[in-house]
């Protein structure tokens, strides 16, 4: 059916013939179902998590309503035209991240927001997908497999942005973007000799990372995942808790609004970026594994896209995206059960926040281009 | 550079290629956050799920009701009322020093509050425990703090039960206070069995009834298991034992006696004890001056504790039980019965008395009190019962030379002194009987037959408490047969023992006795007795007998006195025992006023007004 489909487009654009159906807007179905499920699965704990709050559930529907419509609007553009314009989200982004120092608000002793025109956004944000479209768009512009000055020149690019917030400091966020980046170098056929160079490089700078680059409130919540008992009511209270509650959930969990860790507060952030563990606990591995089913769904519909792009570009960045929506699912699950140091990385469609999730939305809107023009 | 021609099927496998390795490596990641999953929710599930409950619930102490204590009649002298307290929760203070400086501009906080919360807040304690920081608000206190409330996070007023005196320093000593339990207590606590029994106590019986009978007043905590949230606030209750109230005191005191020696006593340094001949029960018991116990439930603020802790007259000390004096003249019948007893004397001898004595052999002079005054001493057939009568020293230099210390010490012995007889006073000192072997151990030196002179009279090495006087007088009505000296009636409605250890007094017949009382009795009535000052306006007969202790006193601390007041501190101090009614004694009472110079006129009118009080007492309880 797809491929007729995209044969019949072919042929009429070949043929200069009048489109004969030309539906009104442009869907991948499997997509959206699939992120509807999510969204409400995570409206459904975010009731409990929030305390029974209509206000935040409400509120949080508001957004993702907000990112369907980004979906539907930029599934609608030919990924030509991102392959083209892109470069402008990259640059703006660079930009706009290089004035934080000077005119960015302060939050929590990071400076990441900055306020435009009334607005109030994290530039961050921008590079999300800013970069991957650029590094596709730069890689694609010649043969692929990348030569080695190409992947020079990409590695650049990702390092610009990366560098910049690790500044503010973000260091989770600069490292889900340089993975981003990273991921369609990949993707683009890099070779495995470099991979191993770099990753061996990579292992090489973690000492250095560890005693140039990194605060010392970084250090201290790696080496709180390591032993979280060394300080239970400072860095290591919240993976102890999340813990406990994860554990004592069970097979089966405590029962929906029932969970004692969530409900009495001993559970920090639990609305937010540990919203997980409230999953966990009220719902059990049961929930837990439905969870993982939905997000492996939305990588396998992904991955589908990826493969069946109509050009490299589409697939680079099919596939960035959805290696990158796993990566953010992995990093925040894997720090909520105490695999990973706590990183301020919310859990995808699931956690309480608009700008977070409105821009993984706009990803799929990405994926969906890349879908809907075969 | 020419554009390259790109070869897309080549792409397009290169990036399948690519994608199928991305989608293994996913499938993996998401196999290690599901094994971690299955490792926390199903192998640590029982560990997780036992912090989680000891995460949320709570065993929240329930103190118990400190049992109350009533007089004989039923009168409280030591019961619970609410009152508020300021505490603070640290955690949830933003900024400690601001909201103490800020509650400093509220309400009245000194530097004793701030001092012990800051040692309160520093020992161990759960996190979002509250601390106090002030106790027995006033209404006024509480709506200024109300008013305030949204300016002072982590700042709670909390309702409690405070231990409370209602007859305030008239009580001080026999009844004792509760105070805050400190580290001292902290330690007693921790040696006693029941230490447990303190959670959710702050408070300790520190001396008096208080203290003795502090594990039968303190009670069994309970336990409530609550659930709380992370911030320790309780959510809901699951289940409950409730704490069993402290057992309840009666006492012998009786506060109408009590108010009679305290207001005879009036504001002169001394002692009073009283006791019911019958019971053994102790009606009263006041060292003057006094403290208000209940300004040490609060917790003494330093500007009050210092002056007092610092006082010559030492308000702090329990004069009744714990002042040693020597008896003097008081111990006259004691060793008059103890002389008819051994047989060194009959009723019938008498003997000259030029007015000193001498030992046989010997040049130097033992004078009789009267020499100040007359050089003809008591005249020159003068027997027991003069001897007692008119306070004869010289009978008595004579009599205790005749019968050696070793009668001398068994009789008192007998009698109570040297040793602790009352049962449940709050730290008696034993006072001293002498012996040979003391003296040898303490002074290093023989006992000379000029001691057991000094002794026969009640001076030299002897030492009595008020206490110890009364518990002779009343084993002297009972006729030399004993009870037990005690302060507790019943508890919780159980009669307190009254058998006690003591031998009854041997060797004496009832004439002896009779004798014996009639000569006190001639102490008030006689026309030569020593206190016939106090006998007018009475309707029963009293026995008694005076005695003057002279204050050999280390005198220290007195320096910077005006001479006045030294001298009035270096005369002598007033003693007086008696019991009453001489026929069918009911109440044997020892008073001592210190540098009131004459027992007859200074001590005796306070044994009186005991007497006529408890006598009082009776004739409304049968009407």
């Amino acid at each position: 059916m797809h491929q007729s489909d995209f044969s019949r487009q072919l042929n009429d654009r070949l043929s200069g013939a009048p489109v004969v159906r030309q539906r009104l807007i442009k869907v991948d179905w499997l997509l959206m179902f699939l992120i509807a499920m999510l969204c409400g699965y995570g409206l459904f704990i975010l009731y409990s998590a929030s305390g029974q709050s209509f206000f935040h559930v409400s509120r949080q529907a508001v957004r993702m309503a907000v990112g369907f419509a980004g979906i539907l609007v930029l599934a609608q553009f030919d990924p030509r035209t991102y392959k083209r314009w892109g470069w402008l989200g990259y640059i703006a982004g660079v930009v706009l991240l290089a004035m934080v120092p000077f005119m960015g608000i302060s939050v929590n002793g990071s400076q990441r927001w900055i306020e435009l025109a009334g607005f109030r956004f994290q530039p961050s944000e921008i590079m999300k997908l800013g970069t991957p479209l650029m590094i596709a768009a730069f890689l694609t512009r010649k043969e692929l497999p990348p030569s080695f000055m190409n992947i020079f020149g990409a590695l650049v690019l990702v390092a610009i942005p990366t560098l910049l917030i690790q500044q503010q400091p973000d260091l989770g966020t600069s490292l889900l973007i340089a993975a981003s980046g990273i991921f369609v170098i990949y993707l683009a056929g890099m070779s495995w000799w470099l991979i191993a160079g770099f990753a061996g490089l990579a292992a090489a700078a973690m000492p250095i990372m560890w005693l140039f680059v990194m605060r010392e409130y970084q250090k201290q919540r790696v080496l709180t995942l390591f032993n979280p008992e060394s300080d239970p009511l400072g860095s290591g209270w919240n993976i102890i808790q999340s813990m406990t509650a994860i554990g004592s959930g069970g097979l089966d969990g405590k029962g929906y609004m029932l969970g004692t860790q969530s409900q009495l507060d001993f559970l920090p952030e639990s609305r937010t970026d540990f919203i997980f563990a409230v999953l966990a606990e009220e719902l059990g591995l049961t929930g837990v594994v439905i969870l993982m089913i939905l997000y492996l769904l939305i990588v396998l519909r992904g991955f589908y896209i990826a493969v069946h792009g109509r050009d490299s570009f589409g697939r680079l960045l099919a596939g960035a995206l959805t290696l990158t929506f796993f990566i953010y699912v992995f990093v925040n699950i894997g720090m909520v059960s105490g695999i990973l140091p706590v990183v301020g990385v919310p859990l995808p469609m699931v956690s309480y926040g608009g700008t977070a999730m409105v821009t993984l939305m706009l990803g799929f809107g990405l994926m969906m281009s890349v879908s809907n023009h075969r | 550079m020419s554009a390259p021609m790109n070869d897309p099927e080549r792409e397009s496998r290169l990036i399948q290629r690519r994608v199928s390795v991305a989608l293994v490596v996913v499938f993996l990641m998401a196999s290690v956050l599901i094994a971690r999953a299955v490792y926390l929710q199903h192998f640590q599930h029982e560990k997780f799920s036992a912090r989680s409950d000891a995460n949320r619930i709570q065993l929240e102490p329930l103190a118990p009701t400190r049992g109350l204590i009533y007089d004989r009649k039923g009168r409280l002298l030591a019961e619970n009322i609410p009152s508020h307290s300021l505490a603070i929760v640290p955690e949830r203070v933003p900024d400690l020093d601001a909201t103490l400086t800020r509650l400093s501009e509220i309400i009245d906080i000194d530097e004793d509050d701030l001092e012990s919360f800051e040692r309160r807040r520093k020992s161990y304690r759960r996190p979002f425990e509250p601390v106090a920081l002030k106790t027995r608000l006033s209404d006024d206190d509480i709506a200024k703090l109300w008013v305030n409330a949204p300016f002072l996070q982590g700042v709670e007023v909390r309702a409690e039960l405070s231990r409370s005196y209602p007859y305030g320093q008239m009580f001080y000593h026999t009844l004792g206070y509760v105070g805050r339990i400190n580290e001292r207590d902290q330690e007693r606590i921790a040696n006693a069995e029941r230490n447990a029994d303190y959670v959710g106590t702050d408070f300790i019986g520190k001396i008096g009834i208080e203290r003795v009978y502090e594990d039968e007043l303190l009670g069994k905590p309970g336990y409530q298991q609550v659930e709380t949230n992370a911030h320790g606030r309780i959510i809901k209750v699951l289940g409950e034992t409730a704490p069993i109230p402290g057992k309840s005191l009666e006492l012998f005191l009786d506060t109408d006696i009590q108010k009679a020696a305290y207001d005879a006593m009036q504001d002169r340094r001394g002692a009073v004890v009283a006791i019911e001949v019958e019971t053994g029960g102790i009606l009263s018991m006041l060292s003057m001056p006094t403290v208000d116990p209940n300004l040490f439930v609060a917790g003494i603020p330093a500007s009050i504790f210092n002056p007092l802790r610092d006082s010559l007259d030492r308000p702090f000390t329990d004069r009744a039980a714990r002042g040693a004096y020597p008896p003097a003249s008081t111990l006259k019948p004691f060793i008059g019965l103890a002389g008819v007893a051994v047989g060194a004397t009959t009723w019938e001898r008498t003997i000259n008395d030029p007015g000193f004595y001498q030992i046989p052999g010997e040049e130097r002079r033992w004078r009789d009190w009267t020499w100040a005054t007359r050089r003809d001493g008591h005249g020159s057939r003068v027997d027991l019962a003069d001897a007692v009568i008119e306070s004869c020293d010289v009978y008595y230099y004579d009599l205790a030379f005749k019968m050696k210390l070793e009668n001398m010490h068994s009789y008192l012995d007998a009698f109570g002194f040297g040793q602790t007889t009352a049962v449940d006073v709050f730290s008696p000192v034993d006072g001293i009987n002498p012996t040979r072997a003391w003296k040898e151990e303490t002074r290093g030196l023989p006992w000379f037959p000029g001691d057991s002179i000094n002794l026969g009279i009640g001076q030299g090495y002897i030492t009595a408490t008020p206490l110890q006087l009364a518990v002779a007088t009343t084993v002297l009505a009972r006729r030399g047969s004993w009870v037990a000296p005690r302060l507790a009636k019943s508890i919780d409605g159980v009669p307190t023992p009254s058998e006690i250890d003591m031998p009854d007094i041997e060797g004496l017949t009832e004439r002896d006795w009779d004798l014996m009382f009639k000569a006190m009795e001639d102490v008030v009535y006689g026309a030569k007795g020593t206190a016939r000052a106090a006998g007018f306006g009475m309707t029963y007969k009293m026995a008694g007998k005076t005695g003057t202790a002279q204050v050999i006193s280390r005198l220290t601390g007195t320096e910077g006195l005006d001479p006045e007041e030294r001298e009035e501190r270096q005369k002598s101090h007033a003693l007086f025992i008696a019991f009453a009614p001489v026929e069918d004694p009911k109440v044997a009472v020892a008073v001592i006023v210190e540098n009131g110079e004459s027992g007859g006129r200074a001590a005796a009118p306070v044994a009186k007004a005991v007497f006529d009080a408890y006598l009082a007492g009776e004739e409304r309880a049968s009407e």
